[in-house]
Formats: C-alpha cells, structure tokens, sequence
C-alpha cells in the first residue's frame, strides 16, 4: 500500500497536536485516528514512496510495502537515518541482502548561518546579494545584427 | 452502506469555516526549491518594514520535487561557459527557448550550488588519484578548486538525501519561521479592484482546521511546481503514485497565473521522459557515469540502428547529442515495431567496469549505482529488490513515461515572463509595469512572479537553477514593492463571497451527500478521484499520450475540447466532506485548466515540434519556416475566452565555433 503503520509500534505521537508523519508527508497522507491513536496512509495510490514519512517515525512504526500493481511481495527496502548519514538495507523476494551507507550531511543540523547581516548593494544591477560582477553574453559569441 | 454517509477522511469539512484576513507585502506561494530560494534571498534587499509572508501546502522540508532527496545536481557549469549552456539548451528543445533567462540562470546558478555546499550538502569529488570520492571525505570544496565527479558535462553527483531539508533550513532561518505558513493551499489568486490587470492577493485554505485565508498583497510569486497525473499513467492501481516527477504536482502555477490573464508560453511542449520501466527511477547516471547502453530485445542499440531518422529533423538530430525527444523517437520505433522490451545493458556496463577494479572497488561502485536509486526514487529500489533484479547480473527494462508538464527539467512549458533588464536583451522580451520599469521574471499581470518550473521557454535549470531563479525574483520584487509602496491592494469579492467559492464543495458534499446510499455515487456530484480519473481518460485517448503512442490530431483535440468543456460545467459539481478530499477537488481543478492549456496550444502549433513527445497525424513534420516561434496564450479575465498567438523568437547566442 506505499507506506503503511505497523499498529503495535505506532503511538499516535503520544496524542500530539500532530503526528511526525502527518506533519512531514509532501502529499497529505498520513492522517491520525484519534479514537485508536494510530496513524495511517488515506490514499495509498497517491504515494509516492518518497520515505519522508519512514525516515521522520520516530516509533519505526512506518514501513513501505511496493505497489501491488507492480511489484512482486517480499522485498524490503528499509532507511536507518542518523544525523549525518543513511544505512539503506534492501532484502530481496530471494531473501539476499544488501546493505549500504551514505553520508547526507556535511554540518550539524541547524547550523546553517542565513547571513541575514549581509545587504545587496545595488537593487538595479542582475547581481545577487553574494555577487558582485553581472558578466553579458560574450560578444564574441552573440549573433551579429 | 452506512447512512448518512461520513466523509472519508479524519478532519471532516464544515460549512462555515473561519476567516482568516492577512495583509503583507510581498507573498511567496510554494515551497519548493524555486521559493526556498527566494526565502533565503528576499531579507538581503527588503527594508527592515516590509512584510513577507510565504505559503506552502506541504512542509518546507520535504516539500516540492526535491523531497525525496537527489542524486545528482544537473545543472553547474564549473568551466563551461554560459553561451555553451545556451546552446545545449537550445538544441535539445528543437531550438525554440527563451535564450536571455537561460544565460541568465546559467551565470547565478554555480552561486546556489555553492551555497548548497557550505550549508552542508555533501558533494562527490574526484581525488588526485583520479577516483570519485563521496562527500564528506573532507576534500576541498567547489569554490575552493575541489573537482566535482561530472556524470555528465553540466551534471555532478551528490550524496543527496538530504538536500532539501539542507536548503529549507537555510530558507526558514532566512525568512523566519513566524513568516511561514504550512499546509495552506491558494486556490486562486486575485486581481485589484481598482487597477487593471494588478495582482492584488491571494485565497486558500488550511488543509489542518477549518479556515479559509484571504491573503492581500502588493506583490506575488507564485512557485508550486509542474503538472502531475494530468494523462493517464502506465500504472491506473497504487502504483498511480509512482510517477516520475512528484505526484503533488498539480500543475497550480499555471492554472493560478492562467485564470488571473498571466500570458502562457510554450505549453504544447511537454516531458516524456524514457526511464526504468514502472519504478522511473533515473537513468543518467547509467548511461553516462556507468557507459551502460539501451538495446532493443534483438540486441542492437537502436540509436545506431536507427540512427538515419535522425536526419530528418536538422540541426537537431544531428548534433552530439540528440534532442531528448528525438531520442524518444528512435526508441518509440522499436516498441512499435515490436522488438521491445528496450532493456538497460546494466550487467556488461557493470562488469566492463569491474574488470579492472580491486574488490573494494567493486564495492564501492556497486553502492554509487545503488544511491543513484535511493537518493531520489526510493520506489525502483523496492521494484529491483521485489524483482529480484541484481544490476551486476541482469539488465533492467526501460520505457516512455506518460506526459508531464514543467519548465525547470527538460521541458520548458511555462509563464512568459520578463528578461534580465540589460541592453542585450531584446525589448519584446521585458516586461515592464505602469511606470514603465522592466522586470525579471514578472509575468504580464502586474507585480506576480514566478520561478522554477514556472518561467517558460527556459527548461534544464533543475533543483539548482530553480533557486538561482528564486533568489533573483526575489530581489525583483523587493525593487516592485518600492516602487508601488503606496498601492493599496483592493479585493473585488467580499470575504463571504471566496469563502462560498473556496468551500463550494464542501457545501455540495452537505446538500447532496444523503441522497444516495453510496458516498461516492451520487447523481447531484462528482468526488474529485472521480472527476481526475475521466479528465486522464480524455488526454490520454486525444491528446497523445501512451494508448495513441504519443499520437493526436486537430480532429482528435477538439474531441478533448468538447470534453474539457463539460468538465469544466462539472467542476462546479465536485463534492468534499473532508479537507483532504477539498484539496483534492482544487488541485484536480488546476489540473484542467492547465491541460486544457496544453492541448489548446498543441492544436495551434501546425506541426510536430517535439516528434518522440508527441505527434500530430495531421502535421507530422517540424515546420522551421512558419513556426520558429513561441506559442502564448492568454485567458481574457472580463471575456473568459482564450486567445492563442504567435510570439516571435530571437536568437541571441550564435552557433558554435566548430
């Protein structure tokens, strides 16, 4: 179904105003029943198993099983993220494995300085804030009138 | 059955919502890369009182086409010149592009990429030793000499996870989180009162509570990406979902800018893209990082095999590189002659290149071939490990997707917007407001922008040149918004008569919904999955899309017009009990108006300019004499008529020294 919510580890984010997934799905899926407390996917053909929700769980409870329609049952392919990388493991319908690393970011989390000190010099040139030289095509290269 | 019937999903829609009435200055509609880069840029010009606001369906984080993270970042020139970008550009859409806004994103674009890599974005390098390094092996970065791993001569390779939680950060420390609102959806966009053809604000509402925005503002940009599921895709069940550009893109910037007179440019063009059959994941890095080559199922490479029809279309087929459609093309005649399926030669691409590799070299090519998948397109991840498909060991089915609609990949349908006001840029191509100031990327109404798969006629910008594009919309409106300072932005419409058009479904879903025992089967309405499912019919089966093998006629378009106008009289009758399902009926509302565009401009166009895209029957040829043009159009707000023209092309970068 895409992604779908294993009930036994799903928490509802502890009756929150909003569950981690519902606040992060790009498409508005993930929705939370608050009479079971569990969340799941409203529109599972709407999934485009981008793993956002997978990845921000922070009960694991989320899982994606690939679209019936296209791909045969037993593969797996699930995200670990830590702060600075991803371990993917991908188990396939014959039951070999694989697992693979790799970084995502160079800087801690919210780190990132907006530069919000720094003004741009001339509102009527093409320059950006950060630059200072606007080069024209090159005339060399231009068609001749 | 179960009377009376529930709305479907968990946050129900009631009949009258709260109002919620906003003036600000400037308003950024989206999320996306193109708005992150506004986001990041617009404090650097604004004076300390001016007030922004940005608006966004999603969640910054993982809002927009970048969500899932990238593999790759296409476009940074590093030693390639501007004019070359230019040029490669030009070939690859049949010559017709905007030629200022593509030189134009090509010199600010390495800037954005630069960023990206001091916020924290890992970036491959390439060693002394020759070998490609990922990321955060410490080596110097772009701007300080580092070498980047080229897949291919403007793209380089990324560990991009999370590339647009790394950019939304630096967006929303930028702008502020208490001037961002998340979960709103605009529906529509409104003209002033007073001035003609003068964005005035904005309406939409929260997809969390019961609440409808009436945003009022001095100047605009509207950014929500391309159109998704606007033809029916090759997989009708869940895998509906799977598409290649994101599923959430509704084609909102078009339709929103359309309704409000905006001049379109370039719509009949769109993107076919050929990819990994069914999970669409990408396929660059195969071809061009890994050598692999795509074969028809008698072996043969059909880009030399048929390498002949390439002639037929100069200069296009015959530079370097092809034209992406024409590419197509060559690969649409194997299908059709039946010497599919096309498979991508994965296994000789890899073992050609581990012959001469350590074991840990191996390794580490096998994981670059994986993160290519997982970066962007988890989904043919899980269609490999399902399938049982090892690359090293077989190769993998490639295919035509159905079409889509953008203009910051390879396709550049779009707003017509204004050029860099410069002296090299011809006149027709600015835009100027009332005061006679020209700026760029405002689209013919005044003081609304766009950026991103917004401006036409200027495709391949991808995730970089789309916040480049932001970043500078952004410092034109702050230059709009000082000299309109003392316009007061005038709603025609009363606060009561949006909220009737803006909850219109929702009161159809509580006057009809007990007239039938079904929830969804009612002769007084139709539920928006109902409505998208017959508006993907219709541009399949006449507008060219993968049941005709891309192929349409007039005759067969103004079968889809007399359709689409009927449509048109049942959108009204769309019905929503609950906020998902009203945000549904909106974007499926954009979705016709945007199409709809699409097919007008096709019908106009004489010719076949993109063959491999899609064809028409009736002119299947490329016209360079008659229709080396743009094709606008523009939606006559007072008359509602459409008026479709040609523009006339300039070209300002010559052909290359040879």
């Amino acid at each position: 179904m895409p992604s779908f919510v294993d009930p036994s580890k799903c928490d509802g984010c502890k009756g929150g105003e909003k569950t981690a997934c519902m606040y992060i799905c790009p498409n508005d899926l993930m929705v939370l029943n608050t009479d079971e407390m569990r969340a799941y996917n409203q529109e599972p053909d709407a999934c485009w198993e981008c793993y956002s929700c997978v990845k921000i769980c922070p009960q694991g409870a989320i899982e994606v099983r690939a679209y019936s329609d296209i791909v045969p049952l037993g593969g797996l392919v699930a995200p670990l993220m830590s702060s600075d990388s991803i371990m993917w493991t991908i188990r396939f319908r014959n039951g070999n494995l694989k697992r693979f690393k790799f970084p995502i970011r160079t800087t801690p989390e919210g780190s990132i300085n907006p530069q919000n000190d720094k003004k741009g010099a001339n509102l009527n040139d093409s320059c950006l804030y950060n630059e200072t030289v606007m080069r024209a095509p090159d005339a060399a290269h231009m068609v001749t009138k | 059955m179960a009377l009376p019937n529930k709305p479907a999903g968990e946050l129900p829609a009631t009949l009258n919502p709260e109002v919620v009435e906003k003036e600000v200055d400037i308003l950024i509609v989206g999320g996306g890369m193109g708005a992150c880069g506004t986001a990041y840029e617009i404090k650097k010009w604004a004076p300390e009182d001016c007030k922004i606001l940005l608006v966004d369906k999603a969640a910054l984080e993982r809002s927009g086409a970048v969500a899932q993270g990238l593999s790759a970042i296409n476009t940074y020139l590093g030693d390639n010149s501007a004019e070359d970008y230019v040029r490669m550009i030009r070939n690859d859409l049949m010559g017709i592009v905007r030629e200022d806004l593509i030189f134009d994103t090509g010199r600010h674009v390495d800037n954005s990429v630069n960023l990206f890599e001091e916020w924290g974005l890992p970036i491959w390098k390439t060693g002394d030793d020759g070998k490609s390094h990922d990321g955060s092996k410490g080596l110097p970065a772009l701007k300080d000499g580092g070498k980047p791993v080229r897949s291919g001569r403007w793209q380089i390779m990324i560990n991009g996870e999370s590339y647009k939680r790394i950019v939304a950060e630096a967006a929303k420390a930028a702008l502020g989180s208490e001037n961002i609102i998340e979960r709103i959806f605009i529906v529509k966009l409104l003209l002033d009162a007073n001035k003609p053809n003068t964005i005035a604000g904005a309406v939409g509402f929260s997809l969390r509570e019961n609440k409808v925005y009436i945003i009022k503002t001095k100047a605009m940009m509207v950014a929500c990406g391309g159109a998704v599921n606007v033809f029916r895709p090759r997989a009708t069940g869940e895998g509906m979902g799977r598409c290649w550009y994101p599923v959430w893109n509704a084609g909102s910037t078009y339709s929103l800018v359309a309704e409000v007179g905006g001049e379109l440019t370039m719509m009949e063009n769109r993107f076919v893209p050929a990819r990994f059959k069914d999970g669409y994941g990408p396929v660059g890095a195969w071809f061009l990082l890994f050598k692999a080559k795509a074969t028809n199922n008698l072996g043969e490479n059909y880009m030399v095999t048929n390498k002949e029809m390439l002639k037929d279309y100069p200069p296009y087929g015959l530079a370097k590189v092809p034209a992406s459609c024409l590419r197509n093309h060559l690969m649409l005649k194997e299908m059709k002659e039946g010497r599919g399926p096309i498979y991508m030669d994965t296994a000789t691409a890899l073992q050609t290149l581990a012959a001469t590799m350590t074991p840990k070299e191996v390794k580490h090519l096998e994981a670059e071939a994986w993160e290519d998948f997982l970066d962007m397109s988890v989904g043919q991840a899980g269609l490999w490990a399902g399938m049982n498909i090892e690359p090293e060991k077989v190769g993998s089915e490639l295919m035509p997707t159905e079409p889509y609609l953008l203009g910051s990949h390879s396709g550049c349908c779009g707003i017509w917007v204004g050029g860099p006001d410069e002296d090299w840029v011809p006149e027709s191509y600015k835009v100027r407001d009332d005061k006679g100031v020209a700026y760029k990327q405002m689209t013919t109404v005044s003081g609304l922008f766009t950026a991103g798969d917004g401006v036409g006629a200027s495709g391949h910008k991808f995730s970089s040149g789309s916040h480049a594009e932001g970043r500078v919309a952004a410092k034109q409106m702050v230059k709009y918004y000082l000299n309109h300072k003392d316009f007061t932005p005038t709603i025609k419409q009363s606060a009561q008569e949006l909220v009737d058009i803006i909850y219109g479904p929702v009161k159809t879903w509580h006057e009809f919904k007990d007239k039938s025992t079904h929830r969804d089967v009612n002769s007084n309405f139709i539920k928006p999955k109902g409505f998208l499912l017959r508006l993907i019919k219709i541009t399949d089966e006449y507008g060219a899309g993968v049941s005709t093998y891309y192929m349409t006629s007039d005759k067969m378009l103004e079968v889809a017009q007399y359709r689409f106008d009927m449509c048109h009289e049942d959108s009204k009758k769309m019905a929503a009990g609950d906020l998902h399902e009203l945000l549904r009926a909106w974007e499926n509302y954009h979705r016709l108006w945007t199409v709809e565009a699409h097919l007008r401009h096709i019908y106009f166009r004489k010719e076949t300019r993109y063959p491999g895209f899609y064809y028409k029957s009736d002119y299947n040829f490329v016209d360079e004499e008659n229709w080396k043009c743009f094709v606008n159009s523009k939606y006559d707000v007072v008359n509602q008529k459409w008026d479709t023209f040609k523009k006339d092309y300039h070209q300002i970068i010559n052909e290359a020294a040879v």
